[in-house]
């Protein structure tokens, strides 16, 4: 069908980026509506996006770059920070292990209830913040289901490090699936199925073959879950206990600032979060972008034939 | 349901498993990595979220009615829903808006401002919260503006639509955006030269394929917001009855040591969850037929 229609291109197509139009004379709106639709757009989005973004770090610098790097020095600012990063180096590989662990199950096999275990997977994901830490105060406060048991024991989750660690895990716990899910299963078992009937071990399939395959899908994965295990703030905020310099995370040292009016140093530790999350979606686009080349390096030979 | 959240693949629906005829398998560490997935899956996520209801069947009907209707709650509910289908509302018809410039023109910054549409899920929503609020007081960048027009938005309901509408930004615009750019141009091409103008192209042809998916955002939106927290408790003011949303109440709950209350409401609010995850995937399920060509 779309043969007939195209004209035949002499030359082989060069690859439309994503939204890129392949000719300019399919756009059928007259030129004032475009102009106004972008418009649109662009204030919409300058209201939303733009101007928040340099409002966090115009309120930083407010007063100048002495106060910024008193505040981002602070020791209890640099205990969060500490802190921040030893939850999700603990979040972030378990969640890993278990991300290939389900796409391996999930993708390379057919199993019944599937579909359920990648709902239940998902679950997390439109669970409220609040609950995801509400369910660790049950589990282990001192009228939870553990909590006798913890006190006698002397054992500290809820109001600790490792009750934080705990909402973290569960908050960025589908991450690392849901990009590999669906990644995996585009890919099939041909791959590694030749490897292994070639005699390769199990484990050396897998290093060898699937990884090489997934490694931006898994990178992807591992940028967003880190976003979020150092950025979550409500299922945090529950289970933390709020104590100055031990269990506090840089988002909550933010809200303890703010809430003390020291604006300029709660901004300046939001600032670096902000930071975080550029280089996060900088990240990501460079690897959109390495997904679409190798994309179009697997349609062209199909795309040479048609045209051809 | 965040699906949405990867574009990798989009909102695209995964591929259909390959039959397989024979029960014979090649591929091993199917028991080992199906059984870690279950322990890890019920050691993180299922066992600890049934301790919500656990914990609720320890309250009479009574008591547990008592929490979940009593009149401070009913207005958090009224706001955070409420407040939800504002901001979603807002984000489909400017978030559709979006996608479509993004799909179909071109201007300079474009591959810059795509990559900006993820933001909000990026940001911490800490930093989102405090930031809107300076934004948004009354001596504010935005705030100083709207306030002598009589607009207050910081500490009342209206920040909290703000707050909700930058959460719920991308979901729209992710997923209506590979619908858009999959849609087959060929049907308007027809469309135009059987003599229809741009408004019946886009009403008659385009407006169809898009509408699955334009629900299917406006749902992830939706769903989202009803749970925020963080965004929102700076900029709300938090004020019972007036401007104090559910989630904010359960915290509220937990701090007076009011743990049935709080999980009672929970529950609640999970439900309301559970409901709308399953209306997210019949959505995708009509968005996938929609498609067709898969």
């Amino acid at each position: 069908m779309s043969a007939v229609l195209t004209p035949p291109v002499a030359a082989p197509a060069k690859p439309a980026r994503r939204g890129e139009l392949p000719t300019a004379s399919n756009v059928f709106e007259p030129a004032w509506i475009r102009v106004v639709l972008i418009t649109i757009a662009l204030l919409f989005l300058t209201l939303f996006l733009f101007v928040p973004l340099v409002a966090v770090f115009a309120e930083a610098f407010k007063k100048g770059w002495q106060a910024y790097l008193a505040a981002i020095t602070d020791p209890d600012a640099v205990s969060a920070i500490k802190l921040t990063l030893i939850a999700a180096g603990i979040a972030v590989p378990l969640n890993l292990v278990f991300g290939i662990a389900a796409s391996w199950a999930i993708a390379k096999f057919e199993f019944r209830g599937k579909s359920v275990l990648l709902t239940l997977i998902d679950l997390p994901f439109s669970v409220s913040p609040v609950i995801s830490g509400l369910i660790y105060v049950l589990l282990f406060g001192a009228q939870g289901w553990m909590g006798p048991w913890l006190q006698a024991h002397d054992v500290k989750i809820l109001f600790a490090v490792p009750g934080i660690v705990l909402a973290t895990v569960f908050i960025t716990f589908p991450f690392v699936a849901r990009e590999l899910i669906p990644l995996m299963q585009s890919q099939g078992t041909e791959e590694e199925e030749a490897a292994l009937v070639l005699g390769a071990s199990g484990w050396n399939t897998f290093r060898r073959v699937t990884l090489p395959n997934i490694k931006w899908g898994l990178l992807y994965g591992v940028i967003l879950c880190n976003a979020r295990a150092m950025g979550e703030f409500g299922a945090v905020s529950v289970v933390s206990g709020h104590i100055r310099g031990e269990t506090n995370t840089m988002p909550l040292q933010v809200e303890i600032l703010y809430n003390e009016y020291n604006f300029a140093a709660a901004f300046a530790i939001a600032s670096l979060l902000a930071l975080l999350a550029l280089v996060t979606l900088a990240i990501k686009s460079f690897i959109e972008w390495r997904l679409h080349e190798s994309q179009q390096d697997d349609t062209d030979p199909a795309i040479q034939e048609h045209i051809a | 349901m965040a699906s949405v959240v990867s574009p990798i693949t989009g909102a695209v629906p995964m591929p259909p498993p390959p039959a397989r005829g024979a029960p014979f398998r090649v591929m091993p560490g199917f028991g080992l990595s199906l059984g870690f997935t279950i322990f890890y899956l019920s050691l993180i996520v299922l066992i600890p979220l049934s301790a919500v209801f656990f914990k609720t069947f320890t309250l009479t009907w009574e008591a547990f009615w008592h929490a979940v209707t009593s009149e401070r709650v009913v207005a958090s509910y009224k706001l955070s829903f409420g407040a939800s289908l504002i901001a979603a509302f807002i984000n489909v018809i400017f978030g559709g808006i979006v996608a479509w410039v993004l799909v179909r023109y071109k201007f300079p910054g474009k591959r810059f401002i795509d990559a900006l549409v993820d933001l909000p899920f990026a940001l911490p929503t800490a930093v989102a919260g405090i930031t809107l609020t300076a934004l948004y007081s009354s001596n504010g960048w935005i705030g100083r503006y709207l306030e002598p027009l009589g607009l207050k938005v910081a500490f009342t309901p209206l920040g909290v639509v703000v707050a909700l509408t930058f959460i719920g930004l991308p979901f729209v615009v992710r997923t209506v955006q590979p619908v858009l750019e999959e849609a087959e141009r060929e049907l308007e091409e027809a469309a135009a030269s059987l003599g229809a103008n741009s408004w019946q192209i886009f009403a008659r042809v385009v407006f169809p394929t898009i509408t699955p998916a334009m629900l299917t955002g406006f749902a992830l939106a939706f769903a989202r917001a009803t749970g925020e927290y963080g965004s929102v408790i700076f900029i709300a003011g938090n004020m019972p009855m007036v401007s104090e949303i559910t989630p904010l109440f359960i915290i509220t709950k937990l701090e007076q040591y009011d743990y049935a209350g709080a999980t009672a409401i929970a529950v609640v609010m999970l439900l309301a969850s559970f409901a709308m995850l399953l209306t997210i995937n019949l959505l995708q399920a009509w968005t996938r037929m929609r498609g067709g060509k898969r």
